[in-house]
């Protein structure tokens, strides 16, 4: 199967190339199957190469295609690393990929920029799995640039909006931010390591003990590629893009910014588990910023009315609880949520983007209402995402999130308490959304609700599969206090040993009685807030009020997400703009360049008077002379060269 | 004897197309087109760089000779010369006022002969007459045919670099005078010389002040934006393609191998104030109004991130310098070249007059976007690996100082940004709803280039295992000759 292996990314890359050249004449039937089955092509290799790593008939191999760059002694190759970790990501990019293609054909149909869709989609893919392919951190670097760059792209695709313009430069250029950060990791690593080589790096890494080496050089190293994943996973400080980021086209809400591209900062830090587990201070960090991005976030969604908004700050916080399990040392935790939120979270917003679809482009869930009766298998689909990111066995946000917050309660039960709390608004804000959305009576205009309906077969499959997975997803890793046997857990186990070794010293296991209490307490805070939904939006049919009517001050901050655009527009958006003008109007124009033209008047002013000296009487030339050859004889005398 | 051939046909072809009245434009083309063939057949029918010199006595008596040799790093930028020239007559093809004078194509053709000289001299009196012989072609494209102003600014610039010229006249003087007499300009008789440190840091200086006025850093670049913005496009192209260059492959050649202690001494500060240089121009370059300045502010931040990465001395640096001389030359050009098309169709070169191009030019929007991801340094574009080694030498050299020029990244992707933003996206306006898309002249100049960012993108080695050499002594001198070893010794 190996010497398939460059086809995984070059498929995708083809049917960019093939649908980019070709996007004004070829048909949209022809892009939508060249797009598609790319990735099923991929899909399909990744598949056997799973097959061969769990039947231990695959070796873990390093492929080397050519030498990227080179100085001196220090070389970067041009190589994949086929593992269980990278595997497993690709498993996801390209199976939910795929499905999200076979969608975005239903919901992209009328678009005039289909064709130029596909083309970004599939190269959205082929930098994905190059970022997860890369056996060293600067192949992995380019995939991180790349899906920034394809993200831009899709973010700005109706670029006819200026709106829409601006929130996709703001995500590139948030995005460089954290990616200054990974830059500067990278080089502090090449500088203590002498290679970004994966293998190389970590096995120096592996050998050192927390005392001896330079603890200083792995934290600053950690924190920086930290940096670099709070950049593209949207944390705190640098979520802020991904909210505005839903000015794309639905699909790519649910590709790029749920599934696949803002877990990467989470495979990133997984992929240099050993670098981390080794700097505790860092490890600490991420735990705080997880659980505060996963709380803040989450009391957002609390309050928004536009479906999509929901969502994205429903990721945000989501993304939160997988670094909140980095941080306390459960990198499969962390990876097994990336998988079933990648499930239930890209089903969500295909969900939400058929409720769009049949509601003829309305995201106010204000508006909304009723649609279960009008769209059944959108409503049913979205009722399994609901409940499993929820967290109600035994959907698949269930196991994960119960897995990190079991661990979070070994290293401080504070961080449980604060994740329970983040699970309860979950729950709220989800079924806030259900109930708004798809009971109760409709508000929409009459055109609307003549008009809404329900999607086409091309959209509603990929939303079943989903919910099939949503429903299941869980059981790939049912904990042994359950019965299972964390078969996920096993299959990473490789990935992750050496981390598991270190830290298994401080680490005392839950008892079975203990992780029952914990299941039981926080399921139950789920269904309590659930119920609580149920009254306000069911029972006492609440719908919330229109933005003008003036709110408390504590609603209005938080529906006006705390002011953090604001803030950031003020405290560097707009410095900058005036430090700009400031730089060129004072220091460039009159500054420098004052005294450069000031050099030249003041030539043109001393000729002025110099050339007052040119008398044309010989006898004042004669007296300068004698001046002249005086001071040269006295300089001849005194001065020698 | 290459060398001379390669120094020969363009000043023949210039010749011819001055004496070709209306079929100038296609003569000198021709004259281009086989300079840059020969250039690949020289480099390819040739196994090792020693048989492109070339070497005569000239004025003997004053121990000047009339002496051509390339390193593995000349050659690079005898590429990049010889790549661009054809490119940028190509794209003076039509519609503009000089595309149909043979003046204008005789004037390029005499600058690239002026370029090919001062990277293959290896006499420095030979060095200098071609360093001069530069300015005037350009002066004189700048002059003729310049916008709003383009008296009092190019006479600007050409006061402001004959001014540091002369420095380094001077110290050129200087040096020859320290030589044993019968005194030498020949490069190895001066890299030899003795000389005190405060007479080497003197004439170091003088020389550093005419490579880097021409560049410019940072604070000597005031002459550059208006310069750049005036000047009709094939001479902003040839200013900031090519002769800025000649500034930094001036210290290459010349400052390292002969000022090796002042160099070292200096090196902090000089790396210092390029990263400042860095910082200060992309602030700058964000709210510029007018695309042109934009990109010239741009361009003072790129070359300031390649001095600061020359400066450290570290082989990331030098390579990472060689690897984006030629990049930037190639991105700035196409950047240039772009602008250019836009601001002939639609008589504007206000950024926010502009919008919505993309409707109906899409090729040359994503030859825009190709070539300014080039700029950006976007991975898999040639920008990146030159950018990469370029920080990673400065902060191997000092951390800090790595890490505040790293902000380039940022501040780039803020001002392109907002330049695509508004030139191509958004509504078509008035100005811009008729928008033609590139003609197949156009397309001729822009694939190309698009191209080669694509090729040194995926393929950086191609420059950097060929320099590596070169680049590997650089170093290795630099780390030899420096007073923390051999302090006691001079």
């Amino acid at each position: 199967m190996l010497e398939l292996v460059w086809l995984i990314p070059v498929l995708p890359l083809l049917g960019f190339l093939i649908n980019g050249i070709g996007y004004k004449v070829l048909p949209k039937s022809a892009v939508a199957i060249i797009g598609s089955s790319t990735i099923f092509g991929s899909f399909a290799i990744v598949i056997s190469l799973f097959l061969g790593i769990i039947n231990g008939t695959m070796p873990i191999t390093t492929i080397n295609f050519y030498d990227f760059i080179t100085v001196g002694n220090f070389n970067i190759p041009f190589s994949f690393l086929i593992d269980e970790l990278s595997v497993l990501m690709m498993l996801i990019i390209t199976g939910v990929g795929f499905l999200i293609h076979i969608y975005s054909a239903g919901y992209m149909h009328d678009d005039e920029g289909f064709n130029k869709f596909f083309a970004y989609l599939n190269l959205f893919i082929f930098f994905m799995l190059l970022l997860v392919l890369g056996s060293n951190y600067v192949i992995m670097f380019i995939g991180w640039e790349g899906v920034g760059l394809c993200s831009y792209l899709l973010i700005g695709f109706w670029f006819k909006n200026n709106a829409y313009n601006d929130a996709a430069k703001k995500a590139f250029i948030i995005n460089r931010v954290g990616d200054l950060g990974f830059l500067l990791g990278m080089f502090l690593i090449a500088i203590n390591f002498g290679s970004l080589e994966f293998a190389t790096v970590f096995d120096i890494a592996k050998g050192l003990s927390p005392d001896v080496l330079g603890v200083t050089a792995l934290t600053g190293i950690t924190i920086l590629l930290f940096i670099g994943a709070t950049g593209k996973s949207a944390q705190l400080p640098l979520y802020t893009w991904l909210p505005d980021a839903m000015a794309g086209p639905t699909p790519v809400s649910a590709l790029i910014h749920a599934a696949t591209m803002v877990t990467a900062g989470i495979y990133m830090i997984a992929r240099s588990n050993i670098l981390f587990t080794l700097a505790p201070v860092t490890m600490g960090i991420i735990a705080v910023v997880g659980i505060c991005t996963a709380l803040f976030a989450a009391t957002i969604g609390l309050f928004q009315n536009d479906i999509k908004k929901v969502l994205a700050y429903s990721t945000v916080s989501q993304l939160g609880y997988m670094f909140l399990a980095l941080g306390v040392g459960s990198f499969t935790g962390a990876l097994f949520h990336v998988m079933t939120h990648a499930f239930f979270k890209a089903l969500l917003f295909l969900g939400a983007g058929s409720v769009i679809h049949g509601m003829s482009g309305e995201q106010d869930i204000r508006s909304m209402g009723g649609l279960r009766s009008k769209m059944p298998i959108t409503f049913a689909t979205f009722l399994i995402g609901t409940i499993a990111i929820a967290g109600i066995p035994p959907f698949a946000g269930f196991f994960s999130k119960d897995e990190i917050l079991a661990k979070a309660f070994e290293v401080s039960p504070i961080l449980w308490v604060l994740g329970v709390l983040g699970a309860m608004f979950t729950a709220f804000y989800m079924f806030r959304l259900l109930f708004l959305t798809f009971f109760g009576t409709f508000r929409g205009t009459h055109e609307q609700e003549h008009h809404v309906h329900e999607s086409p077969i091309n959209m509603t499959v990929p939303l079943i599969v989903l919910a099939i997975l949503s429903i299941i997803g869980g059981f790939f890793n049912v904990p042994n206090v359950l019965g299972g046997s964390s078969n996920l857990g096993n299959y990473l186990k490789p990935i992750f040993e050496n981390s598991m070794l270190i830290a298994e010293s401080g680490v005392h296991a839950l008892s079975h009685e203990t992780e029952y209490m914990l299941m039981a307490i926080s399921v139950s805070a789920a269904l309590i807030s659930i119920i609580v939904a149920y009254i306000i939006y069911m029972s006492k049919k609440i719908v919330p009020a229109a933005d003008s009517v003036e709110n408390s001050f504590v609603s209005n901050l938080v529906y006006n997400k705390y002011f953090v655009d604001e803030l950031y527009n003020n405290v560097i958006t707009k410095p900058l703009d005036v430090l700009s003008t400031t730089f060129y109007k004072i220091v460039e124009k009159s500054g420098i360049d004052g005294i450069v033209n000031g050099l030249g008047r003041l030539t043109i002013g001393t000729s002025k008077y110099l050339r007052l000296a040119q008398t044309g009487n010989t006898g004042g030339y004669v007296l300068m002379m004698v001046f002249g050859l005086v001071i040269i004889i006295l300089f001849g005398l005194f001065i020698k060269i | 004897m290459y060398g001379l051939i390669l120094l020969f046909i363009p000043s023949v072809f210039a010749l011819l197309a001055l004496f070709s009245g209306k079929s100038a434009k296609s003569v000198a083309l021709a004259g281009a087109v086989l300079q840059l063939a020969f250039t690949v057949f020289a480099f390819y029918s040739l196994s090792s760089t020693a048989e492109f010199s070339f070497s005569t006595p000239w004025i003997s008596s004053l121990g000047i000779s009339f002496s051509l040799g390339q390193d593995a790093i000349s050659l690079v930028l005898v590429f990049l010369t010889n790549i661009l020239v054809p490119l940028i007559i190509l794209s003076s093809f039509s519609g503009r006022p000089y595309s149909d004078n043979a003046n204008f194509y005789a004037l390029v053709l005499f600058m690239q002969t002026a370029l090919i000289g001062v990277f293959s001299a290896m006499d420095c009196f030979l060095f200098y007459i071609f360093w001069e012989a530069a300015l005037i072609p350009v002066y004189f494209i700048a002059a003729i045919w310049g916008g709003e102003d383009h008296i009092k600014i190019t006479f600007k610039f050409f006061i402001y670099t004959i001014f540091g010229s002369l420095f380094m006249l001077l110290g050129i003087i200087m040096l020859y005078l320290q030589t044993p007499a019968p005194h030498s300009f020949a490069f190895a008789d001066l890299a030899n010389v003795q000389i005190s440190s405060l007479v080497e840091g003197t004439i170091f200086g003088f020389f550093l002040l005419a490579f880097a006025i021409k560049m410019p850093i940072f604070p000597l670049h005031t002459w550059q934006p208006d310069t750049y913005t005036i000047s009709p496009t094939p001479g902003t192209m040839l200013l900031s393609g090519i002769m800025l260059k000649m500034g930094i492959f001036g210290i290459i050649r010349w400052i390292i191998p002969i000022f090796p202690f002042a160099f070292n001494d200096w090196n902090f500060w000089l790396v210092t104030i390029s990263v400042v240089g860095i910082i200060y121009a992309s602030i700058i370059a964000i709210q510029q109004k007018d695309f042109k300045r934009l990109v010239a502010f741009s361009s003072i931040a790129h070359v300031g991130l390649i001095s600061a990465g020359l400066f450290t001395g570290t082989l990331e640096g030098v390579q990472g310098a060689v690897i984006q001389m030629f990049n930037h030359g190639i991105n700035v050009v196409g950047l240039f070249f772009i602008l250019e098309i836009i601001s002939q169709r639609t008589n504007s070169r206000e950024i926010f007059s502009l919008g919505g191009i993309v409707h109906t030019a899409p090729k040359l929007a994503i030859c825009f976007v190709i070539i300014m991801l080039g700029s950006v340094a976007l991975p898999l574009t040639n920008g990146f690996a030159g950018e990469f080694l370029l920080l990673l030498g400065v902060y191997k050299y000092n951390m800090w100082l790595g890490a505040v020029a790293g902000l380039t990244i940022i501040l780039g992707a803020v001002y392109s940004l907002r330049m695509y933003k508004n030139v191509m996206l958004g509504e078509a306006n008035q100005t811009t709803q008729n928008f033609k898309d590139l003609t197949i002249t156009e397309m001729a100049v822009l694939m190309p280039i698009c191209a080669i960012v694509i090729i040194l993108g995926l393929f950086p080695n191609l420059i950097l295992s060929f320099t590596e050499p070169v680049s590997q002594q650089i170093v290795s001198y630099l780390a030899e000759n420096s007073y923390a070893i051999s302090g006691l010794l001079k």
